[in-house]
């Protein structure tokens, strides 16, 4: 590539249009939005909107941490699993739209982490998410038997006493019944559950069973029940695969297994913090890269105004790579950031002053170029693997904003090689050395 | 220019900052935050007040209902800012019902609560990783230069890159701990992530500086130890200022306009850099003569006694 400086610059040419292009936003023009065409967003399956963190946007972070006592322990991933299910259901219905639920287990404490950034009311995302599920089952109310279509109606259900308390557990597994293949549920009730479902099937034979978590119906239509349950083990089966068969499991488990959820950490960030600390760091940004700028140039002159070429060129690049990982924003990201646009620079100082001396002992424009780049290198590499062994250190030990400070910093390093190395150096050869 | 004639003095600034830190983190040690002890932070702004409402009128009704206020300050706009000792979530309820009740409607800038379980094993992570990046850079290192030309070991560069480096973490961890004891300002877990950032920096720098020494031993193979290290060191001033400037330019930056969640984050770093670039230039260059000497010393010894 080095051989043939005009590809290399229309390569770097190119990416840079392509980054710009990445970069751009959304535009409201005559009332229109004009937006990335389908070609890029069906491609990473999302628009290209920047994620911000918690700390921009708004918002809470629960670490909450569940209360296993009571439950087997070969039951507890699964409780666990309900558990994020139901919250992410709640969270949901509450329109919210970019909420992360992560499960989080240590040796001795099963977690749950949760996420919604965005939310104005927070008080009562975290009423909504405290809660346990509730299950119940229910049958028509008598008076509604006589219409046909009333079991089309959730309204149309009546509580039975048979919750998720009496439920063991419900998995889902390939079906035994050559009627119905594919995949059924299978339900394990406890003594007093069996009891009452034995009373159920027999006075409700061939009518529907509805299923409610948290009074929303799941498994809509409701199953009918085709025989007399008396030993408490219930099958339900259907047009199930795999798929949805373990989605009604892990809804019903939620109810079966419910696990009281303590909030053992919290961080909640007002609205209007979000806004001030976003426009704080586009500032900041701004005149941090503002200033390396001013001293490259005024320090190094005709080279400087090479380097900073190569520093815009590199920041558009690190923020289409935002993008496209994408890489939610922090305060503290950005911080790295920002850092990072001081070590890009730094490899350009580096071999900047090396070519000086070159230059200073009588070598020729392009000797010294050659020479620059090449001494300059094995301390560029060699500094640069010591700082990426700290962001990887401390991404793996490291949460939340401490991992997107090591990420962006990571990411920086990499991208400020490629700019401050092969950005800069085909410029020079280029515009500096002139035609070889 | 000759900087290793005053090597002396550069190792005595390094001290005259280094013995009022390791006394400061002895007598009282680093202020810690709510992410290693744990507790309750509360930003809280009374929209509806017209006079500026008093940290410690809130913080008074608060120890009330029997809740331990660590800490109340105010920073500007109505706003109050409170440390407390509780983690439960029903309790705090309370305790803002309590607010609210008394001086208006209250809006949440910011709550960040951390449980006992949360920063204990957050003070053990920390711990284990800042150990575990010092390993790590030592075994780099020392692999990085394991063919320094003679007169000198891989291990005298690696000593003394480390030397730098727990220079640097001193300085930094000192001077938090002067600013916990005299402006109250604590350490969270972004404090670590900054001293991890350093050490970074601290290494990279000194590198530089090392590999310059590693070529010209090789290149000036004539000239006496001590003749190519303070060549090497003039060599790489340039670059060494340079580069430590255009951070401190970002820096400054973000510490000034980056807003006030991460000024103390900015400030490790800003401390930590223009140390580990002081540490470079003036402590592991000049330690590595002196290394070299001592060896010498002790070669020649061995060679007078036979």
């Amino acid at each position: 590539m080095y051989k043939k400086p005009r590809l290399a610059l229309l390569f770097i040419i190119v990416l840079t249009l392509l980054g710009i292009y990445i970069n751009l936003p959304k535009i409201h023009i005559f009332g229109k939005t004009v937006q990335h065409p389908k070609i890029i967003t069906s491609f990473i399956k999302r628009d290209l909107e920047p994620k911000l963190g918690l700390d921009l946007a708004g918002g809470v972070q629960l670490t909450m941490s569940a209360d296993m006592t009571g439950i087997d322990p070969k039951d507890q991933d699964t409780a666990l699993e309900s558990a994020k299910n139901v919250i992410e259901n709640r969270i949901n219905s509450l329109g919210v739209a970019e909420a992360v639920v992560q499960t989080a287990k240590t040796k001795n404490q099963s977690r749950l982490i949760i996420e919604i950034p965005g939310i104005s009311d927070i008080d009562q995302a975290i009423a909504t998410v405290r809660t346990t599920a509730h299950l119940e089952f229910k049958t028509l109310k008598k008076e509604a038997l006589i219409d046909a279509t009333a079991s089309a109606n959730p309204a149309n259900f009546e509580v039975t006493g048979l919750t998720g308390k009496d439920l063991k557990r419900a998995l889902a597994q390939p079906s035994k019944d050559p009627q119905s293949p594919g995949y059924a549920v299978s339900l394990e009730f406890n003594g007093d559950g069996a009891k009452k479902l034995e009373e159920i099937t027999k006075n409700n034979l061939n009518q529907p069973m509805g299923m409610f978590l948290d009074d929303n119906p799941i498994s809509w239509p409701p199953p009918n029940i085709r025989a007399v349950i008396s030993d408490g083990n219930a099958v339900i089966s259907g047009n199930f695969d795999s798929q949805s068969a373990r989605q009604l499991a892990v809804q019903l488990n939620a109810g079966a297994l419910p696990i009281p959820l303590k909030i053992e950490s919290q961080t909640r960030v007002g609205p209007t913090i979000g806004q001030e600390a976003i426009q704080k760091s586009i500032l900041a940004t701004i005149i941090g890269l503002a200033s390396v700028a001013f001293f490259m140039i005024f320090y190094y002159r005709i080279l400087g105004v090479f380097a900073v070429s190569a520093l815009f060129i590199y920041t558009i690049l690190i923020f289409s790579v935002f993008k496209l990982i994408p890489v939610t924003l922090t305060l503290a990201g950005i911080a790295g950031f920002v850092l990072s646009i001081g070590m890009a620079v730094d490899a350009n100082i580096l071999i900047f002053e090396r070519m000086k001396e070159e230059l200073s002992w009588g070598k020729p424009k392009h000797e010294a170029l050659f020479a620059g780049f090449d001494r300059a290198w094995s301390s560029i590499r060699d500094s640069n693997i010591s700082s990426l062994i700290t962001t990887a250190i401390l991404f793996e030990f490291g949460t939340g904003s401490i991992r997107g400070f090591a990420l962006t910093l990571a990411i920086g390093i990499l991208i400020s090689m490629f700019s401050a190395i092969t950005v800069t150096r085909n410029l020079l050869k280029f515009f500096w050395v002139g035609k070889i | 220019m000759n900087i290793l004639r005053y090597k002396n003095y550069f190792f005595a600034l390094s001290l005259l900052i280094i013995i009022p830190g390791i006394f400061a983190l002895f007598t009282w040690g680093l202020k810690l935050g709510i992410d290693f002890e744990g507790g309750t932070l509360w930003e809280v702004r009374f929209p509806d007040q017209q006079n500026q409402v008093l940290p410690s009128d809130v913080s008074s009704s608060i120890t009330q209902s029997g809740v331990e206020v660590s800490q109340a300050s105010s920073t500007g706009n109505n706003t109050v800012i409170l440390r407390l000792k509780v983690t439960d979530e029903s309790k705090i309820k309370e305790i803002k019902d309590k607010v609210n009740q008394k001086f208006g409607k209250t809006e949440d800038v910011r709550l960040d609560t951390v449980g006992p379980t949360i920063s204990r094993e957050l003070t053990q992570k920390a711990l284990l990783a800042v150990g575990i990046s010092i390993l790590a850079i030592v075994f780099f290192i020392s692999w990085s230069f394991r063919k320094v030309p003679k007169p000198t070991s891989s291990i005298a560069f690696g000593v003394c890159t480390i030397f730098a480096l727990v220079h640097d973490i001193i300085v930094v961890a000192g001077i938090f701990a002067i600013l916990g004891h005299f402006a109250n300002i604590e350490i969270d877990s972004l404090f670590i992530t900054a001293l991890l950032t350093v050490i970074g920096f601290s290494v990279h720098d000194t590198i530089v500086v090392f590999d310059r020494v590693r070529e010209n031993l090789i290149k000036h193979s004539g000239y006496s130890f001590e003749e190519v290290v303070n060549h090497s060191l003039t060599q790489t001033l340039g670059r060494s200022l340079n580069t430590s400037l255009t951070a401190i330019f970002v820096l400054v930056a973000l510490f000034l306009f980056g807003g006030e969640t991460i000024k103390t984050f900015v400030l490790a770093l800003l401390v930590g850099i223009v140390s580990g670039t002081y540490s470079s230039i003036f402590n592991a260059a000049p330690l590595l003569v002196v290394w070299n000497k001592i060896s010498q010393n002790r070669q020649q010894k061995v060679k007078n006694s036979n």
